[in-house]
Order: C-alpha cells, then structure tokens, then sequence
C-alpha cells in the first residue's frame, strides 16, 4: 500500500530533496516538539552540512530500541538519538550500530568509554512539583503519602527505566515492597515521557517523574519559579543520554558529521535551555543563568553499562508483579 | 424457497466466504503456531486476563442496570424528541473511540468538570485513568446498545397486556412484578453477554485511559509486546488467549440472545399505558442518560472548534490517509458482503462467515499478518492496506446482517418471473437486486467506512513513524500534549465518520 503513502508525501514533498543527501534520526517525541531542541539543531547542523536533517519522533527513548529492532537492517534511520546507558548493552547486542570513533573533552560525572554510543546531555531524574505541595524526601515517605503521581513505563520510555534503576539500586531487595507502597501513589503509567509531564502540567497529579533539572524550563522559559524538585535521601538515579550510527545506514559519512556536531559548540549550547538537561561538553559561555538554582543530589546513582540488562530484567518483573497486584 | 438463485452464480460468494475464513483462521494458526506454550504467561500476563475480564463483567453490568430505567422510561413515555432521541442512542456506535475518550477526559478528568464539581462539595475527583476510566469509557459506548436491546424487549410486551393489567388494577409495582421482570429476564442476559463481548476485545479505550500493569487488557497487552518488547512470541501467544477470551464470549452472548418470546402475540395495538409510575423517576433517568452522553461530546466539539482553522497539516494528512482507507475497507466490505449474501440463496451455511468475524480480534489478525509479512517486507509499507482489510472483515457481521435479508426477499418476490423471463445472471444482479437493495446496501456501506474511519487497533501496531490515519494522530497528538490540536482534530474525525454514513446512507435512501 506503498502508494497511499507516496499520493500523501506528494502534497508534502520538498522540492529539493531529490538532490540533497537526507539523514534521518530517530529520536524520542521531546525532542522534536516545537519547544525541544529538534528545530533549533535541526538549522544549526543544516547550515554546515549542505544537507536535508529530517527528525523523527517515535515514541519515549526505551520504545526507540524496539522500534530499530523491529525495523532491523531495513529501517530508514540513520542515526538514533535517545537512549541512554541503561539500554546502550542491549542496544550494542543487537549488532545494528557502528563504532563513532569520536573523542571530546566530556563533563560528565563517569569516565565515557563506549565505542558505539557518544553521550549528548545528562541529568538527574526527580520528581518535580509545584509548590505547595509537602514534597517527600526518600521513596518510603512518597510511598505513605497521599500524593497522586505519574510515572512511565519502563518498557517505553527512559525516565520510566531509570526509576526503576533507581529505586532497585537504592532498595535492592526491598524493590518489590517500595513498589507495592507506592502503587496507590500512581495516578497512571504513561507511555512516554511528554505524556506524564503532560498530565502533571493538566492538574492530574501532585508529582510527575522527570529531571532536576526541569524547574529550570520553567523558571527560564516561562518565568515561573513555582516549580522544584524533590531532593531524595537515597540520591539520585544518573542519566546519560546517548546517540549511535546505525550500520546499516546509506550515509556513514553525514552520520559521523553529524555525531561530532552533537558533541560540539553549537548543538551542547542548544541542549540546556531547550532539552532542559545537562550538556555533556560544557560549552564556552558556562550553565545558562538559572541553573545555580537546581537541587544537587547528595549521592548520584548509576548501574554500569554493562550491568544494566540484567539488573532491568530483574526490577522490571518485579515491577510488573508489585503494579499488577 | 421459490428462486433458488440458479442464475447468481454462488461461487463468488463462497471463494468471499473462504477469503474471510482463511485471513482468520490463517493468521490465528500463524499465531497458534509462533506462541510459546502457556507456561511463559507471567504474572502481569495473568493480570491482564484478570483486568479484561473483571473490566467487561463490570462494564456490561453496569450498562444494563443502568439502561433498564432509561429503558422504561422511553418505554412508558411519550414527548417530543422521543424518537429522535432513540435516533440518538445509535450514535455511539460510530462515533471514533479516540473522540469520545477526549469528551471523557475533558468532562471526568481531575481538572474536568466533574471533578471541579466534586472539589467544591470537598470530595475527591473521579480517577478517570485505571479501571474506572475504562469502565466509564466503556458504559458510555455500550448503554445506549442495552437501552436500544431493552427497550426492544418493553415493546415486545403486547399493548393488551398492559390494558388487561390496567382492568385488573395492577399497580406499577405489579406491572412490574409480573410483566417486566419477565421480560427483563430474557432480555438482560442477552444484552449483558453481547456487551461483556465487545469490552473483552476492547484496545483503543485501553490504550488511552489504560496502561501501567494494573490497567492493561490483553488487546493492549499484544500491542506493548510489539512495541516495548518487539517480541513476536509472546505477541502470538496472548493473541491466542484473547481468542481463547473473545470466542467463549461471542458463543455465550449467541447462546444467551437466541430464544426470544414467551408473552404470545398481540394484535400490535398502539401502546398505551395505564400505570404510569413515577414521572420524576423517568425524568431524571433520560435526563441523566442524555447528560452523560452528550456532555463529553459537546466538550470535545466546543474545544475543537476553536482549533478547527488551525489544525496543523499532518491532521490534514493523516484525514485524507484515513479517508482513503475508510473508502478502500467500505469497498472491500461491499465486495465480501454482497456476495455472501448473494451466495446465502444457494448455499444458507455460508452465512456462518460472519459468526467467524464476530469472534476474530482486530489484533489478533494484525499480530498473524506482521508475523506473515515482517520476513519478507517492511510491516509499515503495508499498515493501511492491512488496516483497510481488517476493518472490511470487522464490518463484515453487521453488512451481512443488513444485506442478507434484502437480498433474500428479492429473490423470493422476483426470482420467478425473472427465471421464466430468462434474465440473464448479471441482468438479475444489475436490473432486479441492486436497485431494490439500495437502501440497505448504502446504510452497510456507510457503516462500514464509519467504521473504519473512526478504528484506532491495527494500524497503531503497523503505522511506521512518519503516516498515520486520523485517529491515530489524535492520539500522537494527546501524547505530546497539543490538546488543542487532537481536539480539533478530534472534531474533524467525528465530522467525517458521520459525514460519510450520512452521504451513503442517504443515498441509499433517495433511491428507495
């Protein structure tokens, strides 16, 4: 049914893309939203590279492994911008990406040795709330709360992996009861990360899992500082957001072009005010004003790379008994 | 049986016939053959079976208790709008899952206006996500099919009855008693069983008021194994369990709907009724009912106007993608249905296809044909044709059940004089049939690009990034939050699938 695609890409179809070489990158929807670093990067990297950057989200960070495995040697992705080292061993055993070959001066909290994967931003994940809300300081206090929150799906999405590292990591074996406390705490699972956030902002819950760094998008962006994050006693799971080649890719070059402009001037300078994260290459002009004022964990949390399936394996069936009690 | 359709050449209907068949039970033995065995059912596998189940058995309840009194109501009244409010009932029937949720939402969510409501009495805002959303959702979608199958019932009740109870001066309290607890025993059952089916394959309310392991119906189940886990094995093996659910329940809601009368025959005396009983009662049960079916509508219609002009254009595209596939189904269905029912005159058994169809899930026939498709070609190549074909065979029940009447009364009344006029086959079908078929024809073809237009199920487990149908942009839509946007869009969608049954429906019509 290829043709009802092709009479549909007619009314959109640019001109210009039969002499200009495309390089798709498949990322998670935040990314390419109005308000994420999709359009912003999408004419940086336009501007040098003589080439067609055509962004497309599909699904949380987590649902972009399936989505390459689904597609295999056949998918039309050149890049894949979104996991993060919770998924980048599994993502490596699939055989689908190539080495980068790249190296840059990282401010990131780990030494970054990975051949297939370079680190575009970081960041911790938190609960974010507004004020007034009496916000919990460890996981077992959240769980004997009454505040309503929303989380993601761990299968999905990012976020929703790293919380069930980081509850894991912080509670080991006791994992499975935090879970069971804070199963009448959860409003709804969502898919991705936009989705929950999403709910939050609407008013259907107290807390929403995403970073520390998210009250800086409102503080900045909107000039509200009603917005902050709850600092925990257990510290904090870690993210490392991450980009890789795909070796199935028809343009290796542009793609390798393209992985050093992530981890160069212009795209980390995009990255803080528009992802709201970290970025992995601290850029000239420092932190954008208003980040001073985030929480610091007083422990970060991080499962090593190579660690990581297993101990997901593990939580995530435990997750999956204690939630579908 | 006088005209035994030796001139309509039956062979078109049965190759239909097996067509259907072999898409069902093919990709089911697709299925039965890629499933892991049982043992692999985890916990939250079995909660899911939990959920579809406990959800279904509540829904249904719920939606018969509550139709009763609607249905007594619009049974023992007369006003103005009454039949244009039964008219009404049908509406949900075509009405996009994915618009209604919105409706739902804006109405039952925490910063709804129930909610509000309930803020400024200090009580807690309904949960609308989980459990309760999805019985709310699905009570929404089926009390008007049980007010529509009860009401049936009341006017079964022949009108001497209740002139015979009058003379002997039964209260409504009798009337009740003896007549319409009856009645309602017959006819509860049937409608309770016909809707416990339809929420056990229930996918797009799930998906989207749904999710996290307590709220995850097996439907959805087979989609997260796609996209979360893209594990084809477990996919084939809770596509058989939901076969294993949905066809116990579609052999327990025939079972349950066969065996009608019981009062004897009247002599279809206008109703009129004696024993009124309460008016505040009956008031306030069809005010409530029309409340909470045309509240959530107006909400999704009020915000989406106002976003109507600046839809953006993927919306525009993903329209026309989806009135595209809708065209192709409705076609397709056309094609299946017309010649099963013109086959039906020759062969009766064909008739039992569309049983076959009731049974099938959307999903399970997706999950069989990714699994068929996927070694050999992209699946998101061929998302809309598989979508357009799946929806063709889900609309296949209802086409027949309107074409094969028609078809049968012609043949009856005009097969005779036809044969000994000799007209030829295809004279037969072009000059006597269709035309005077045309009614039902354009009310099932309208049905079925409804139908189609308004499906969020397959095409989310086939759709690649970039396509989309309408439906299933809303919801991209909803998940990035743009509520403005799916809203509008939302709008578009219920204007198009009621858009395109009212042309084919009136066309229909105009000739009849």
């Amino acid at each position: 049914m290829k043709y009802l695609g092709c009479i549909a890409g007619v009314f959109a179809a640019s001109v210009a893309a039969a002499e200009t070489p495309e390089l798709v990158v498949y990322t998670y929807d935040s990314f390419v939203s109005d308000w994420g670093p999709g359009p912003a990067v999408e004419k940086a990297f336009e501007a040098e590279c003589g080439c067609d950057l055509k962004f497309v989200g599909a699904g949380d960070g987590a649902s972009l492994l399936a989505r390459v495995k689904l597609e295999g040697a056949r998918t039309e992705a050149d890049i894949v911008l979104g996991l993060d080292t919770n998924l980048t061993a599994a993502a490596a055993a699939t055989e689908l990406f190539a080495a980068h070959g790249l190296s840059a001066e990282y401010n990131l909290p780990i030494t970054w040795e990975d051949a297939n994967f370079v680190p575009f931003d970081w960041g911790y994940f938190a609960f974010v709330h507004k004020d007034g809300v009496d916000a919990p300081t460890n996981f077992k206090a959240l769980g004997e709360s009454d505040l309503k929150i929303v989380i993601q799906d761990p299968r999905s999405s990012t976020p929703g992996l790293g919380l069930l590292m980081w509850v894991k990591v912080a509670y080991g074996d006791e994992a499975p009861a935090i879970w069971e406390s804070l199963s009448d705490n959860i409003v709804t699972v969502t898919k991705g990360w936009s989705e929950a956030y999403g709910l939050f902002l609407e008013g259907e819950a107290d807390m929403a899992l995403s970073y520390t760094t998210s009250p800086a998008y409102h503080l900045i962006a909107e000039e509200d500082a009603g917005f902050a994050a709850a600092a925990f006693e257990e510290g904090h799971y870690m993210q490392i957001e991450v980009a890789g080649k795909l070796a199935s890719s028809d343009q290796q070059d542009l793609a390798d072009q393209f992985l050093a402009f992530v981890v160069g001037e212009s795209f980390q300078t995009i990255i803080p005010t528009t992802n709201w994260m970290y970025p992995a290459v601290t850029p000239v002009g420092g932190l954008p004003k208003g980040f001073e004022t985030l929480v610091t964990p007083s422990k970060s949390l991080v499962v090593p790379a190579a660690d990581a399936p297993a101990i997901r394996d593990e939580a995530l069936a435990e997750w999956l008994t204690a939630l579908s009690k | 049986m006088a005209y035994r359709a030796q001139q309509i050449n039956p062979w078109f209907g049965v190759g239909a016939a097996a067509l259907v068949a072999a898409l069902i039970l093919g990709t089911l033995g697709v299925v039965a053959f890629h499933a892991p065995n049982a043992a692999q059912l985890g916990p939250s596998d079995w909660a899911a079976i939990r959920f579809t189940v406990s959800q279904a058995l509540l829904s249904a309840l719920l939606s018969v208790v509550f139709a009763v009194p609607v249905a007594r109501a619009l049974s023992r009244r007369q006003f103005r709008g009454r039949g244009m409010l039964i008219t009404l009932l049908g509406a949900p029937f075509l009405l996009p899952v994915i618009v209604a949720v919105m409706g739902l939402l804006a109405v039952f969510g925490r910063s709804g206006w129930v909610s509000q409501g309930l803020e400024l009495l200090g009580l807690p805002p309904v949960p609308i996500y989980g459990f309760h959303g999805v019985v709310i959702a699905h009570v929404f979608f089926n009390l008007p099919l049980a007010t529509r199958i009860i009401l049936q019932g009341w006017s079964g009740i022949p009108a001497e009855r209740f002139r015979l109870a009058a003379q002997l001066g039964f209260s409504a309290r009798d009337v009740m008693w003896h007549m319409e607890w009856p009645m309602l025993k017959r006819a509860a059952p049937g409608a309770f069983a016909i809707i416990f089916a339809i929420c056990l394959s229930s996918f797009a309310v799930a998906l989207t008021l749904g999710g996290g392991p307590r709220a995850t119906t097996v439907e959805l189940a087979i989609y997260q194994a796609f996209r979360f886990d893209f594990d084809l094995g477990k996919a084939a093996l809770l596509a058989a369990m939901q076969l294993v659910l949905a066809g116990s329940a579609a052999m327990l809601a025939l079972w349950m709907s066969q065996g009608q009368g019981g009062f004897g025959k009247g002599l279809d005396r206008e109703l009129e009724r004696w024993n009124e009983g309460s008016r505040g009662l009956d008031f306030i049960s069809i005010a409530a009912a029309v409340l909470f079916l045309l509240v959530p509508m107006l909400a999704v219609g009020s915000r989406g106007l106002t976003a109507l002009p600046s839809l953006p254009s993927v919306v525009w595209l993903s329209a026309w993608s989806s009135i595209q596939v809708a065209l192709l189904s409705a076609g397709l269905a056309l094609f299946l249905s017309l010649s099963i029912a013109l086959a039906v005159t020759r062969f009766a058994w064909i008739e039992s296809v569309g049983l076959l169809a009731i049974a099938a899930s959307p999903l399970v026939i997706g999950t069989g044909l990714f699994i068929v498709i996927f070694p050999v070609a992209s699946p998101q190549d061929w998302a809309f044709l598989v979508t357009a074909c799946v929806n063709a065979v889900m609309a296949l029940p209802f086409a027949l059940r309107v074409l094969i009447p028609a078809v049968q009364d012609v043949c009856d009344d005009y097969g005779r004089l036809a044969l000994s006029l000799g007209v030829s086959r295809w004279g037969m079908l072009w000059l006597v049939i269709l035309p005077r078929i045309r009614a039902p024809l354009g009310f099932a073809i309208g049905l079925a690009a409804a139908l189609s237009m308004g499906d969020l199920g397959v095409v989310a487990l086939f759709a690649g990034t970039g396509e989309a149908t309408l439906p299933l942009q809303i919801y991209r839509l909803m998940g990035a939050y743009r509520m403005d946007a799916a809203a509008g869009a939302a709008l578009l969608l219920a204007m198009l699938s009621f858009g395109v049954f009212w042309i084919c429906d009136t066309w229909g019509r105009r000739g009849a």
